[in-house]
C-alpha cells in the first residue's frame, strides 16, 4: 500500500464521517457547517481522481455557494436544537436498497465502457479550446451549457417571484451596516480587486487549463457579495434595466453565436477559424452574467420598497 | 432540417428577452406565436428530420431528432402554449410591472423551451438538463400566487421533483459508464440486461414517475396544480407532466423494449389503474372547481400507463400493440388540449364568480357562456365520449385490451370514463343552474379569456374528428416496439 492509497482510504473515511454527521447532526447550523466540510473533502477527492475542473466547480459552487445559501436559510429557521432526530424505518430501507443497488451496479462495471474521451481528443484541434472540458461544455455539448445558464436565470426569477408585492422593483436583501475601519469594511475594500482579477483569470485560462465561466463567475460573485456585505456597494434594484441586461447578456450572447452557427452549418456550431475568440468572448460574458445571477441568488428577494 | 433547432432556439430567445422587457413582455407573442406555429407545422410536414447541434454527430454531440411522435408533440405544444400565452397576456395585464407580471413570462417560455427540447432531444443527459429547466420553472409557477398554501404546495413539489432529478441523473451516469454513449438511438439494440442497466432503468423510471405524479407519487400534484393562477395551471397540467411521461414512453418503446418483462408492464399498468381509480374518487369528493380538475389530471395520467401492459410482454409479434401505442399518444395529445382548455375556462369562471367553490358557480352558464361551452367540450374529451380525441384514444386502447384478451384493463378504461362523467357533471350541472336572486352578482370577463379555452377545447374534439392526419403523422418513424409490442 503506497502513501497515496493510504491517503485515499483516509479521505473516503472522512467523507463518510462528514456525510453521517450532516444527516445525524442535532442542530441545523452544525449540519450545514459539516456539509461545507463535506464539500471541501469531495473537492480533494475530485483532485485525487484527476478531475480538476470538477474539483473547482465542487469547491466553488458545491461547498462555497451552496454552503452560503444553506447558512442563510438555516439562520431564518428554527435551529431544531433539542429535537430528537426522527427515525423512519421505511426511509432507511429505501436508502439501503438504493445504495445496495448502486453498489451492485458499480461493482459490475469493473470495466466501464471506453467513453468519449478518444473522440473528444480527436476533435480538439478544431474545437477552439485546448482544455477538453471547455471544448465539451462550450462546443461539443454547448446546448447543455446554454440551458444550464438559463436554469440559473430561471432560478433567480423564481426567487424574485417570492418578493412581497410592495417591494417589487426595489433593492434585494437588507441594508448592511458596517464599521468602515472594521475587519469586514477593510476586507470589503481590499479583497474585491484581487478576487475580480482571479475570477477573470479563471475564465481566461479556462480555454487551455482547468477553469471556465462557472468557476470564474462564482469567484466574481463572491467578491461582489463581499463588497455588498461590507457596505461598499449596494445591490442594484431589480427593476434596473442595466441589471437585467447584465443577467441575460451571457445566455443571450451564447444563443446569438449559436444562431450565427447556422452560417457554419448548424445551430450552436463554431466555425473552426473563429472558434477560439468566439468561445472566449462567450465565456467572459457568460461569467459576468453567472456572477451577477449567483450573487443575487444569495442576497435573495427584493425586500425594500423602491 | 433546421426546424428542430428553431423549435428550441425560438422560445429560449423569447425567454431571455422577457427578462428585459418586463411588463411589455406579452408583446413578444406577436412574433413568437406565428413563428413557432410555422416552425412546428413545417417540421410536421418534413418528418423524419434531424439536426446535429454544433454540427457534431452523436455520440460526441447532441442530435435533435424529429420523428412523427416528436413533431406531433411540438405542434401540440405550439398550439397549446400559444393559446395559454394569449390568455395570459390578458389575465396578467397591468399598468405597472408587478411581481407576477414580471415572473410569469420568463417561466412560461422556459417551460416551452424545455418541453420542445425534451420532445426532440435524443441525448439522455440533455434530457436531464431540460427536465431541470422544466421543473424549476414549474415550481416557480406553482408559487406564483404567493400565498402560504401555494408556498407549501411548491415546497412539496420541490421535494418530489428533486428526488426525481437525482434518480434520473444517477441513471444517466450509470448508462454512460456502461455503454459510453448517452444517445438513445445508439443505445438502441446495445442495451442488455446487466446490473448497471437494470439499476439505471429502475432509477430513471422511478424518477420520472415522481415527476409525472403517477400514483403513489401523486401527492404533490393536486395542491400545486389547483393553487397556481389559471394560465400556470394550464401549462403545468397540459405540458409539464406530459414531458416527463414522454421521456418514459420513449425510453421503454425506443430503447428498452426487450427489458419490459411481464412483471414490469403489469406493475406500470396496476399503478396506472390505481391512479385512475384514486384520482377519480378524490375528484368526486372535492367541493371546489380547480381541485376537481387537478385530481382529474392524476386520473387521466393513469390511463397513459396502461399502454405498457396493453402493448406488452407476449414474447411474439402482437397485432394489437400498435393500437395501444397510438391510443396512448392520442390520449396524451387530447388531454393536453382538453385540460388546458378546462383550466383556462375555470380561470374565466373564477374571475366572474369571485371564487371557485362549486356552490358559487350557479348562473355562470349565462355570464360566461363561451367559457362554459368550452368547459363542456373539454369534459366530453376527458370522459372519452365521441367524437373527441379522448374517445379515439380510449377506443384504440379498448380494442387492444379486447384483442389481447386482457379485459380487466378494459374495465379500468370504461370505469374511469364513468367516474370522469360523475366528477365532471357536478360542475357542469352547477354552471347551468339559475343563480339565486340574493347571490353576489357575476362579473363579465374579457372575450379573450373565453375564446382561448374554446379554441383549445375544439382542438381536443378535432383530434377525434380529423384523426387521419395526426394518425399518419405519429406513425412516421415510430419504433419497432410500437408495431410489435414490448419484449
Amino acid at each position: 500500500m503506497t502513501l497515496g492509497d493510504a491517503f485515499d482510504i483516509l479521505l473516503c473515511l472522512l467523507i463518510l464521517t462528514a456525510a453521517a454527521g450532516v444527516i445525524g447532526g442535532r442542530d441545523l447550523f452544525g449540519s450545514v457547517a459539516l456539509f461545507i466540510v463535506y464539500g471541501l473533502l469531495l473537492t480533494i477527492a475530485w483532485v485525487r481522481l484527476g478531475a480538476v475542473d470538477v474539483a473547482l466547480a465542487e469547491g466553488a459552487i458545491g461547498a462555497g455557494l451552496t454552503g452560503v445559501l444553506l447558512l442563510g436559510a438555516a439562520a431564518k429557521m428554527d435551529d431544531g436544537a433539542g429535537q430528537r432526530p426522527s427515525f423512519r424505518p421505511g426511509a432507511l430501507l429505501l436508502c439501503a436498497g438504493v445504495a445496495g443497488g448502486l453498489g451492485w451496479a458499480v461493482v459490475s462495471l469493473a470495466q466501464p465502457a471506453a467513453g468519449l474521451i478518444p473522440l473528444v481528443r480527436e476533435n480538439l484541434p478544431v474545437a477552439g479550446a485546448d482544455n477538453p472540458v471547455t471544448a465539451v461544455l462550450l462546443n461539443f455539448r454547448g446546448w447543455d451549457t446554454l440551458m444550464e445558464a438559463a436554469v440559473l436565470l430561471i432560478a433567480l426569477v423564481g426567487v424574485w417571484a417570492l418578493s412581497p408585492e410592495d417591494s417589487w422593483g426595489g433593492r434585494s436583501g437588507l441594508t448592511q451596516r458596517v464599521r468602515v475601519d472594521g475587519v469586514l469594511g477593510t476586507f470589503g475594500r481590499f479583497l474585491p480587486p484581487i478576487g475580480f482579477v482571479v475570477g477573470v483569470y479563471l475564465v481566461w485560462v479556462g480555454t487551455s487549463a482547468p477553469g471556465g465561466a462557472f468557476q470564474g463567475g462564482t469567484v466574481v460573485a463572491a467578491v461582489w457579495l463581499l463588497a455588498i456585505m461590507a457596505g461598499v456597494v449596494e445591490p442594484p434594484p431589480v427593476a434596473s434595466i442595466r441589471l437585467r441586461l447584465l443577467l441575460m447578456a451571457g445566455p443571450a450572447v451564447f444563443l446569438a453565436t449559436g444562431i450565427w452557427g447556422f452560417a457554419a452549418g448548424a445551430f450552436m456550431a463554431f466555425d473552426p477559424a473563429y472558434a477560439k475568440p468566439l468561445i472566449l468572448a462567450v465565456e467572459l460574458v457568460l461569467a459576468l452574467s453567472i456572477a451577477a445571477t449567483l450573487a443575487l441568488l444569495v442576497i435573495g428577494r427584493p425586500r425594500r420598497p423602491q | 432540417m433546421t426546424e428542430p433547432a428553431l423549435a428550441v432556439a425560438l422560445p429560449l430567445g423569447a425567454c431571455l428577452l422577457t427578462v428585459v422587457l418586463g411588463r411589455r413582455a406579452s408583446w413578444l407573442l406577436w412574433p413568437v406565436v406565428p413563428a413557432s406555429l410555422a416552425v412546428a407545422w413545417l417540421m410536421a410536414r418534413r418528418v423524419p428530420t434531424a439536426h446535429a447541434l454544433g454540427g457534431w454527430d452523436a455520440p460526441l454531440g447532441i442530435v435533435l431528432r424529429a420523428d412523427g411522435l416528436a413533431a406531433a408533440f411540438v405542434l401540440m405544444t405550439a398550439v397549446v402554449a400559444s393559446g395559454i400565452g394569449l390568455y395570459a397576456a390578458r389575465y396578467f395585464a397591468t399598468a405597472v410591472e408587478t411581481r407576477r407580471t414580471f415572473a410569469f413570462w420568463p417561466l412560461f417560455y422556459a417551460v416551452w423551451t424545455a418541453a420542445n427540447t425534451i420532445f426532440l432531444s435524443g441525448d439522455i443527459f440533455n434530457l436531464y438538463v431540460a427536465l431541470e429547466l422544466l421543473t424549476l420553472a414549474a415550481i416557480a409557477l406553482v408559487a406564483l400566487d404567493g400565498s402560504t398554501r401555494n408556498l407549501v404546495a411548491a415546497m412539496r413539489y420541490v421535494l418530489f421533483a428533486l428526488f426525481g432529478s437525482l434518480a434520473f441523473l444517477i441513471g444517466a451516469a450509470l448508462i454512460y459508464s456502461a455503454y459510453g454513449t448517452l444517445d438513445m438511438a445508439l443505445l438502441q439494440g446495445r442495451v442488455t440486461a446487466e446490473p448497471a442497466t437494470l439499476v439505471a432503468v429502475g432509477l430513471i423510471s422511478a424518477g420520472l414517475f415522481a415527476k409525472t405524479a403517477l400514483f403513489p407519487f401523486h401527492a404533490w400534484l393536486p395542491p400545486a396544480h389547483a393553487g397556481a393562477p389559471a394560465p400556470a395551471s394550464a401549462l403545468l397540467s397540459a405540458l409539464v407532466v406530459k414531458a416527463s411521461f414522454y421521456i418514459l414512453f420513449r425510453l421503454w418503446f425506443d430503447v428498452l423494449p426487450d427489458l419490459a418483462g411481464a412483471g414490469v408492464v403489469v406493475l406500470f399498468g396496476v399503478l396506472g389503474s390505481l391512479a385512475v381509480l384514486y384520482g377519480s374518487i378524490q375528484a368526486i369528493r372535492q367541493q371546489r372547481l380547480k381541485p376537481i380538475i387537478a385530481y382529474s389530471t392524476v386520473a387521466q395520467l393513469g390511463y397513459l400507463f396502461l399502454v405498457f401492459p396493453l402493448a406488452g410482454a407476449g414474447g411474439e409479434a402482437q397485432p394489437w400493440a400498435n393500437g395501444a401505442w397510438s391510443g396512448a399518444v392520442f390520449h396524451a395529445l387530447a388531454h393536453a388540449f382538453a385540460k388546458a382548455a378546462m383550466f383556462l375556462a375555470a380561470g374565466a369562471m373564477i374571475l366572474s364568480a369571485g371564487d371557485d367553490r362549486l356552490g358559487s358557480m350557479a348562473g355562470l352558464g349565462k355570464s360566461v357562456p363561451v367559457a362554459s361551452f368550452a368547459f363542456g367540450l373539454a369534459a366530453v374529451s376527458l370522459m372519452g365520449l365521441p367524437p373527441s380525441g379522448g374517445f379515439l384514444a380510449k377506443y384504440l386502447m379498448l380494442k387492444a385490451a379486447f384483442a389481447s384478451g386482457e379485459v380487466w384493463w378494459a374495465a379500468v378504461l370504461v370505469g374511469g370514463g364513468l367516474l370522469a362523467a360523475v366528477y365532471l357533471f357536478r360542475p357542469l350541472n352547477e354552471l347551468m343552474r339559475t343563480r339565486a336572486a340574493d347571490a353576489p352578482p357575476l362579473a363579465r370577463v374579457h372575450w379573450t379569456l373565453e375564446a382561448v379555452p374554446l379554441v383549445l377545447a375544439l382542438g381536443a374534439v378535432l383530434l377525434g374528428l380529423a384523426s387521419l392526419e395526426p394518425y399518419r403523422l405519429i406513425d412516421v418513424g415510430s419504433p419497432r416496439a410500437a408495431l410489435e409490442g414490448l419484449s
